[in-house]
């Protein structure tokens, strides 16, 4: 047994009756779990000293994962030489609970940059203008992963060191936790007012009988009992460890079910005027990405129409403009043939269809215009989606009439309340269409479509193009292009909206590994191990001496009651003295 | 009621709550002072100090800081101190509900509900835990916190109340802020404990306990409690983690996107599993385990602060 130095303050177990024993020493509060030694030689002491048996690891609670118990692990100890040795020496490094807590520290700080940093996932925009911004630090950064930081080689390295390292901790621990369900509680140490909670004292009933009654009382408490001469020991809490392996295991199972979801699924956006429809299908996505794994080809081939989409806005002074409603009405066919069926997506309640999730992330307006030509030609008489460039949905687009003669563009601003200041310009001051109007730049001339370069549908690319001029519409109003080049007639308005529409398979794997994960942690926080003694024995005098102890594994702080219960039965009707 | 009634009595009950806490503030601060004399009577003076030859009697004594039965000033004006905080609370409460009410919503909708909510938090936390054990010397820091929390709710944070908008209207919202408002009051119980550990534990190790450290229970104990509070916050931010997750799916399409809320709330939790793993690791418990407690608070206070003011987020809600 290691003798230690230990404060007695700051072991020194609370004793609820008051007394004292006297036998105490210093190297026998060491058992006591005495967390707060600093000091070199005061770090053995734990309930795992305590079992202390070279022959018998497994008599060690901890497992082979804390330092704690094993000084050979202690990263102070020089690697051995050989290849073998160096590589055991390597896997118990990692494996070690203080190289778990440093690998932890690292995935914290790991993500920081991800936070304060754009990233390439959510704001690729800010990204590149965060890189031309720092021509010096922005390409060493990126070349780093720093825009990608979730999903670059270090932050994958470290969470993965990690996982590696609770594998490597929870399959010997399982195993020796597998053991300990089966074995018997371990004998009654000799001497038991060595231990943190203790009571003793001189019955007339024969040590037997005293036996007899603890025995009895632990086993109808529930405690797994074991019996000796001389001696009863009881344990319990067992679960606490069972919850403490199902929560490691069921964040690796939580990782499995993340990768899973990111190799399979895939996501897609795409905007629908009213009115108009989208059916499931690759080509109809305005974006799609998907997992390394994802099959294009078997998305659920489901389709819908935009019938209405209903918006409302604050219009109370605090919060004016502040959305309060999104709700988009669709007609929705599940499958080719099937029989239409009318359905609601808003925001937080997306649509489920055959295991893709149709959600409602964004809506703004499409004006409607027509577009006629020198020839006299309707070229275009349907709603451009304008996108929101701010809170009051002033929004800008762009119309594209390749067919015109000649080839006409239109830059546009589309203002739901119109307003026009010296600062500003032209811009909404309400989100809602209460005094609609648009802006209109008209371009003619080459397009620049057949070049081949893709182009983006809400840009016009000017250069090749002479402007025809600018003009003001309001609903109902034409514009006669200058030139003879045609008219423009501002019609009215449509709302469009956007879905985003995604496949996980991962996520309900994900969601189940947490909930077990959560329920593990509160079984290995909440329930206590622990562990009592009784002993008896006859005295010279005649007399039977009854001792009780405690030891708990982990939080000492209500050990006393569950001594003092034994302690109760064991003395029931006997004369105490 | 009118909705400008309901609102200004909203106000009212904030306001008082906050002058109630400062009469707390006072009666704990006379009580902290009156133990700190006592405790400095000559024969406790060198019981945290780790004299070999005490008997484990005495250090019981010193534990509770406040020994049953005594009526100094010390007593008296700890029990004021308490029933003012309670009825702080129930003020503050008052305040939170009206303010739902007025809004017909969860009082959680923007910064400044949230700051209320939060210290709310905090003080139920410490109520909670004055329930089962004498933790008065506790009182003033964790009054001050709740003081300066309110203080700033109330004069930078102010917004009329409105609305939520839509992506906030969820079921799983009042769950995940819930949980989160009742973890944001623990870890700050919790970190202020630390903070005391480190004290109390730089005294003892020093010999030198006297004065107003002495007044405090020994640094054992403030580590346990420590713990013990953490052990019940860790699993309850784990499931608001995971109900903010079930949230954002629902909301954004994705359980989890790095959004910096949501990285933010990760290396809280990451932090905090450390902690765990900290207190059964040797040469990591006891000084170590406490900064790692301090560290876990702040990145909750980085991840609440900063990531709703100065942070383009989802999550943006401060309504500022
Ligand atoms: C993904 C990384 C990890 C996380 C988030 C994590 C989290 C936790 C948490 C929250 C606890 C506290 C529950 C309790 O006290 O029973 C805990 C306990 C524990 N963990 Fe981990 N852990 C991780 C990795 C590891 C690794 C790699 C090891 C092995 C070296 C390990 C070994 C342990 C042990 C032995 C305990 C029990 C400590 C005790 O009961 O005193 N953990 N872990």
């Amino acid at each position: 047994m290691v003798r230690l130095s230990v404060d007695l303050t700051r072991t020194a177990p609370h004793n609820s009756r008051g007394t004292v024993n006297p036998g105490r020493s210093s190297e026998v509060l060491s058992l006591g779990f005495p967390k707060f030694t600093g000091r070199p030689g005061g770090e053995g002491a734990s309930w795992a000293t305590w079992e202390r048996a070279p022959s018998r690891p497994e008599a060690d609670w901890r497992g082979m994962t804390t330092t704690t118990d094993r000084p050979s692990t202690e990263p102070a100890a020089p690697p051995p030489l050989g290849t073998v040795g160096f590589a055991r020496w390597c896997w118990r490094q990692l494996t070690s609970m203080r190289v778990a807590l440093i690998l932890l520290f690292f995935l914290a700080i790991a993500a920081i940059p991800g936070s304060v940093l754009p990233q390439r996932g959510t704001d690729p925009i800010r990204v590149n203008d965060w890189i031309e911004g720092n021509p010096t630090w922005g390409p060493i950064l990126d070349r780093l992963g720093f825009f990608d930081v979730y999903a670059a080689p270090w932050f994958a390295a470290i969470y993965l060191l990690l996982f590696v390292s609770v594998i490597g901790c929870v399959l010997p621990r399982t195993r020796l936790h597998w053991r300990a369900l089966r074995s018997a509680p371990p004998a009654a140490p000799r001497r038991l007012d060595r231990m943190p909670q203790h009571r003793s004292w001189e019955s007339t009933a024969s040590a037997e009988e005293i036996l007899d009654r603890a025995y009895a009382d632990l086993k109808s408490r529930r405690w797994r009992v074991a019996r000796g001469d001389g001696w009863v020991a009881a344990e319990k809490g067992y679960w606490r460890e069972t919850g403490n392996l199902l929560f490691h295991a069921a964040l690796i199972a939580l990782l499995i079910g993340v990768g899973y979801g990111a190799l399979f699924g895939w996501r897609g956006n795409v905007i629908v005027r009213e009115g108009s429809g989208f059916s499931d299908t690759l080509t109809q996505y305005d974006a799609w990405g998907g997992g390394r794994l994802a099959d294009p080809a078997s998305l659920p081939p489901f389709a819908f129409t935009l019938n209405d989409f209903r918006v409302d806005f604050e219009r109370d002074e605090a919060q004016r403009g502040a959305p309060r409603l999104f709700e988009a009405e669709l007609t929705l066919w599940p499958s080719p043939g099937a029989p239409a069926e009318t359905a609601l997506v808003r925001v937080n309640e997306p649509l489920s269809i055959d295991g893709a999730k149709v959600f409602l992330v964004g809506h703004g307006y499409a004006p409607i215009l027509r577009l006629t030509d020198a020839l006299g030609r309707v070229v275009h008489d349907e709603g451009v989606v304008f996108l929101p460039q701010d809170g009051n949905l002033t929004s800008t687009g762009v119309l594209k009439a390749p067919d015109a003669t000649p080839s006409i563009g239109i830059e546009g601003l589309f203002l739901p309340t119109a307003a026009v200041d010296d600062v500003r310009g032209p811009h909404s001051t309400f989100p809602e269409i209460d005094d609609p109007a648009v802006f209109l730049s008209a371009w003619a001339g080459d397009l620049g479509l057949d070049s081949g370069v893709p182009q983006s549908i809400y840009a016009l690319d000017t250069e090749g193009m002479n402007q025809l001029g600018i003009e003001a519409l309001r609903p109902g109003e034409t514009w006669a292009l200058p030139g003879g080049n045609g008219t423009v007639e501002f019609v009215g308005v449509t709302r469009w909206a956007s879905f985003q529409i995604a496949h996980d398979p991962g996520k309900e794997p994900a969601l189940a590994a947490a909930i077990v994960a959560l329920v593990g942690l509160m079984m290995s926080l909440f329930i206590q191990r622990r562990r009592l003694w009784v002993r008896a024995s006859e005295s010279a005098s005649g007399a039977t001496v009854v001792s009780v102890a405690g030891l708990a594994r982990s939080d000492e702080a209500d050990l006393a009651p569950e001594v003092d219960a034994v302690v109760e039965a064991v003395s029931e009707g006997s004369g105490t003295t | 009621m009118t909705a400008a009634s309901l609102a200004e009595w909203s106000n009212l009950a904030v306001y008082s709550s906050m002058l109630v806490l400062i009469a707390a503030l006072i009666a704990f601060a006379i009580s902290f002072a009156a133990r700190g004399q006592r405790v400095m009577s000559p024969e406790l003076v060198s019981v945290g100090a780790g004299a070999p030859s005490l008997d484990a009697a005495q250090s019981d004594r010193v534990d509770l800081a406040d020994p049953p039965g005594s009526s100094g000033p010390g007593r008296r004006a700890g029990n004021v101190a308490m029933a003012l905080t309670w009825l702080a609370t129930a003020l503050l409460l008052v305040g939170l509900v009206l303010r739902g009410v007025w809004a017909g919503r969860v009082p959680w909708g923007n910064m400044y509900e949230f700051s209320l909510a939060w210290t709310f938090g905090i003080l139920v936390v410490f109520l909670a835990v004055s329930l089962r054990r004498d933790i008065r010397w506790l009182g003033l820091p964790v009054v001050f916190l709740a003081l300066l929390s309110l203080g700033l709710a109330v004069t930078v944070l102010y917004t009329e109340a409105a609305q939520l908008v839509p992506a906030l209207k969820s079921w799983w919202l009042i769950i995940h802020v819930a949980s989160a408002i009742i973890c944001g009051g623990a870890f700050t119980v919790a970190a202020a404990i630390s903070v005391l550990y480190l004290w109390r534990d730089r005294a003892e190790r020093r010999g030198k306990v006297t004065g107003i450290v002495a007044s405090l229970p020994d640094a054992a104990r403030l580590d346990t409690l420590s713990y013990r509070i953490l052990a019940f916050a860790f699993p309850l931010w784990t499931f608001a983690v995971i109900s903010g997750a079930i949230w954002a799916e629902n909301a954004w399409g994705r359980y989890w996107g790095w959004d910096p809320k949501e990285t933010w709330a990760f290396i809280t939790w990451v932090i905090y599993a450390g902690y765990l793993h900290a207190r059964s690791t040797a040469g990591w418990r006891g000084r170590r385990a406490a900064y790692i407690s301090i560290l876990g608070f702040v990145s909750f206070l980085i991840n609440y602060f900063g990531v709703n003011i100065f942070v383009n987020s989802l999550h943006s809600y401060a309504g500022l």
